[in-house]
């Protein structure tokens, strides 16, 4: 049997629909196929000079990211370690903007591997977005301990999962979660959901 | 749950981190000169304090980063945490405490 690898399935394709029906509680919806792209390196001038070849300076602190826009649309760069970013791009800009980091990053040692397959990317905002994460993460997403722009890489229902806070006045946040995990997590926020769609309806 | 304060992410659940065994173990500067019995003991045997301990901890949930802590082996309070290559700070001077 052979298997037509040319159309690409996003980790959530299956569940559009049931993530769709958890609003107006929760507006959830993945984001397929974003281009990711882990970057190491120690060098503070390389690192300057790939965020200007990306036109959006890479975050300095820890458990923060910085977004914007630039040659390649817009980009979020995303603090994962003291030497180590995650660079994200809309779909199908892989082989440029990697290029752009790998020629920004020389003569300083430092790597450049596409992770896009990894993680799959969901955006979720609404009334009760933070009440739906607090019933499965510790992490404080109050805006006045999570200002936009936090990223924190934390357990999420026990699942490992990069969150970034979008807009915290909107409490609009975005979650990555490693694709093998993402049913798992989608089928948990769908449940976590259940007492807020009841409270709406 | 109790928190444990990454030097670089700040306090976390316990669940995001693994433990790591002692701290400042050196490994053997001539490994080939040790008889089987040094091995062993560099290998297996660990201090076993009853008090202040210097451990070695991975944030694996968050940062994925090693570091060292000091941790009180009777009450599990964490007297302090510091970054790998960072001195083991005096015991008198409690920075940082947060349990
Ligand atoms: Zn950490």
């Amino acid at each position: 049997m052979t298997a037509d690898t040319s159309v690409r399935t996003s980790p959530l394709a299956a569940w559009t629909d049931r993530l769709a029906a958890l609003a107006p509680a929760l507006d959830v919806a993945e984001r397929p196929f974003l281009t990711q792209l882990t970057v190491r390196a120690r060098d503070a001038v390389a690192v300057a000079r790939m965020g200007e070849a990306l036109g959006v300076a890479f975050p300095a602190d820890p458990c923060t990211s910085t977004r914007g826009g630039g040659p390649f649309g817009d980009v979020e760069v995303l603090w994962m370690g003291p030497d180590e970013f995650l660079v994200v791009a809309g779909p199908d800009r892989r082989a440029l903007v990697e290029d752009a980091l790998r020629a920004a990053v020389r003569p300083a040692r430092g790597a450049v591997v596409d992770t896009s397959a990894q993680r799959t990317t969901l955006a979720l905002s609404g009334p009760h977005a933070r009440d739906v994460l607090a019933h499965g993460c510790a992490i404080d997403l109050h805006p006045s301990a999570a200002p936009t722009g936090t990223c924190v890489q934390t357990l999420l229902a026990r699942a490992g999962v990069v969150l970034r806070v979008d807009d915290a006045e909107c409490d609009a946040f975005t979650l990555l979660v490693r694709s093998s995990f993402a049913e798992y997590l989608a089928a948990w926020l769908c449940d976590a959901s259940v007492e807020y769609r009841a409270a709406l309806s | 749950m109790q928190l444990i304060p990454c030097p670089w992410c700040g306090p976390r659940e316990e669940a995001e981190f693994h433990y790591g065994g002692q701290a400042h173990v050196a490994y053997p500067e001539d490994p080939g000169a040790l008889t089987d019995q040094e091995w062993a003991r560099f290998v297996f045997f660990r201090d076993n304090p009853c008090g202040p301990f210097a451990e070695r901890w991975s944030h694996s949930a968050g940062c994925r980063r090693w570091f060292n802590a000091v941790r009180d082996t009777r009450t599990y309070e964490l007297l302090s945490v510091y970054r790998v290559g960072e001195p083991r700070p005096d015991a008198s001077e409690r920075d940082e405490v947060v349990s």
